[in-house]
């Protein structure tokens, strides 16, 4: 790709981007994506859409999944050339900026986007690809209602020219896409379904049986699929049917590889070049790191909300388990979900409790006939199971805390 | 009180149960059921007639599109009034509670409540988000409340409705009180759930259905959350 004419202003503003970056890096102030590019966006308010032009990109949004997702597809559309991509979890326009002023010209820029911020992202970087995993309840105090949403995302791709994948098996995803005329479908699945009982387009119920799904009123029923999630692999448009294999665990992940591939897919990536990439992926921004510490082999499971909890349970080993919640701003300060997830999977297993919000949890457990120990501090856990291993499943700061104690572990 | 099983009924988890509500029938359930008493609990779908015969019903909370929907479908149905008009026990959270008046706002237009209790709701100038916490009307007996809100509305209650709480924090119906109860019928705003914070009032809500005198349990865990709660927004 030739080094595309960027704006005297918007170059200006990708140096102070940087500068500020290195400093708040420098500071040990954090990873620097976000404040250089709060810098750079004063003086180029701009500055994402100037930096976005001439790239080939894809966003990637929804509740759950993003992160990875967005990791897996950076290296399936790696098979074509440079990607740009916000792999910190950075997922809002200052996120964006930072990364693409980071990554230099690049051919192509994966995104991770934050469900609300999709309209904002969509219309400064004009992509050519929008993939949308799943909605589901996450952080309700402060956070958009799941219909809302759907309803945004509906709204904004209404009559825009992009390319749109996205996941069969989420009602509330089929509704948002359904106005789109280019669409891929993915088989991605979708284990949490008490989101989407009442149909978005009438009110009415939407049955389900086996894989399929509809609304009783036939106005909207799952689309037939391109892409499908089969037993270790992905089935592509063709029907040929490709093992994925991945050292990230859980068929969450397997759907989230179909994704990847059919974003890379479309860019043109050869599904047999893009596979191997796939398997390079290890752990995300700490999500599935395993550590070894003080004779602990401790995994790292992140779970935001009641439909990634059930998936963490899908993966998680019988072995000692620390769950560990906060109810901090990004958390959500509402620990009510605790009570949408059925803990019944972690039954008879060594469990201990930590976090600031343990005492909502040791209720919930208690409830839900679970036996556990309460301890005060991930270090403290760390003393009271012996050597061996250690799942790790925790929400959004109680994350950022023990992957803190473990230096950072990405 | 019947020989056979408490009936718990929990209206319309499809479209009402978008803060933990499942939580309110599970603590109810064991909290009965540690005490002896056999339970039966029935989850009844928007698209499914409301028994009549219940013990206890539990209606939740719910974004606008579904409280709407709920208050049209239970008007169509009846069941669920029948059953409050026989005298059953209701508990109601959140947009659950809005239902029970006679009128309630969502997606900015005013529909039509159950009128089991005397009270109406309409928009708050600003949504009410966070913890929720004072002294319940000490002719119930109970210990202060503790939740967390989320909701817009704004609840006045007429001469026929008594007020729950006065307000220490957060704002409840108005900022002043918070939640009301008439007869066997006691609604609120708090989440949490409301019963996971504040078993005592699952213990009276037990207490209305059964007639009986309940045997205290090992609350350990919900005191240690309870005081938790309280100290951390300055009420102990």
């Amino acid at each position: 790709m030739t080094e595309p004419k960027l704006p005297i202003r918007t170059r200006l503003a990708s140096g102070l981007t940087k500068g500020a970056a290195a400093l708040s890096r420098a500071t040990g102030r954090g990873e620097g994506s976000v404040i250089g590019a709060r810098v750079g966006m004063l003086v180029d308010p701009d500055m994402l859409a100037n930096l976005a032009a001439g790239r080939r990109i894809a966003l990637i949004s929804g509740t759950n999944g993003k992160t990875t997702t967005t990791r897996l597809t950076t290296a399936a559309v790696g098979v074509l050339g440079e990607v740009a991509t916000n792999s910190l979890g950075a997922n809002m326009p200052t996120g964006h900026t930072s990364a693409l002023v980071k990554a230099g010209p690049t051919p192509y820029a994966v995104l991770e986007v934050d469900e609300h911020y999709l309209p904002q992202v969509l219309e400064a970087t004009h992509p050519e690809l929008v993939a949308l995993l799943n909605l589901s309840r996450d952080q309700l105090d402060r956070a958009q209602e799941v219909a809302g949403i759907a309803a945004k995302w509906r709204t904004l791709l209404t009559g825009k020219n992009v390319h749109v994948v996205a996941n069969a098996d989420d009602p509330m995803v089929v509704w948002a896409a359904s106005v789109v005329p280019s669409v891929t479908w993915v088989a991605a699945g979708q284990r949490w379904l008490d989101d989407s009982w009442v149909c978005p387009e009438c009110g009415s119920t939407i049955e389900r049986s086996g894989e399929q799904w509809g609304c009783v009123t036939g106005d909207l029923v799952r689309p037939i699929p391109q892409w499908s999630v089969r037993d270790d692999g992905v089935v592509d448009p063709t029907g040929t049917y490709h093992e994925v294999h991945l050292q990230l665990p859980g068929r969450i992940n397997k759907a989230n590889a179909a994704t990847a591939l059919a974003v890379a897919d479309r860019f043109g990536a050869p599904v047999l070049e893009a596979l191997p990439r796939l398997a390079q992926v290890t752990s995300v921004a700490g999500r599935y790191a395993t550590v070894v510490k003080d004779g602990r082999t401790i995994r790292l499971l992140l779970s935001k909300n009641p439909a990634g909890w059930l998936e963490a349970f899908d993966m998680a080993e019988d072995v000692p388990t620390l769950l560990a919640i906060n109810a901090r701003d990004p958390d959500g300060h509402d620990t009510s979900w605790l009570y949408d997830v059925d803990f019944s999977p972690v039954r008879g297993r060594r469990v201990l409790i930590t976090g600031d919000r343990a005492y909502d949890l040791a209720v919930r457990l208690e409830v839900n006939d679970v036996r556990f120990e309460h301890v005060t501090s991930f270090g403290k856990a760390l003393a009271a199971v012996p050597p061996g291993r250690l799942e790790v499943i925790a929400n959004y700061t109680a994350f950022q805390d023990i992957r803190a104690e473990l230096d950072r572990v990405n | 009180m019947s020989t056979e099983a408490l009936r718990l009924v929990w209206v319309y988890p499809d479209l009402l149960s978008t803060y933990g509500d499942r939580g309110n029938l599970l603590i109810m359930a064991r909290r009965a059921d540690l005490r002896g008493l056999p339970v039966e609990c029935h989850e009844v779908r928007s698209d499914q007639p409301v028994p009549t015969g219940g013990d206890i019903y539990l209606i939740g909370g719910g974004e606008d599109g579904p409280q709407a929907l709920a208050a049209q479908r239970l008007i169509a149905d009846g069941g669920f009034q029948g059953a409050a008009r026989r005298g059953a026990v209701i508990f109601a959270v959140c947009a659950g509670y809005q239902l029970l008046g006679s009128s309630f706002f969502a997606k900015g237009a005013r529909c039509t409540g159950l009128e089991l209790m005397d009270l109406q709701s309409d928009r708050g100038e600003t949504r009410a988000v966070g913890e929720l916490a004072g002294p319940i009307d000490p002719a119930l007996g109970l210990p202060p409340l503790t939740g967390f809100e989320n909701h817009g509305g704004r609840t006045h209650l007429g001469p026929g409705a008594k007020p729950l709480v006065t307000v220490q924090v957060g704002v409840g119906n108005d900022g002043r009180t918070e939640g009301a109860w008439a007869g066997n019928m006691l609604g609120t705003y708090a989440h949490g759930p409301a019963l996971a914070r504040n078993p005592a009032i699952a213990d009276l809500l037990i207490k209305w259905a059964t007639g009986e005198t309940l045997e205290p349990l090992d609350d350990t865990w919900p005191d240690k959350l309870r005081n938790e709660r309280l100290t951390a927004i300055g009420t102990r």
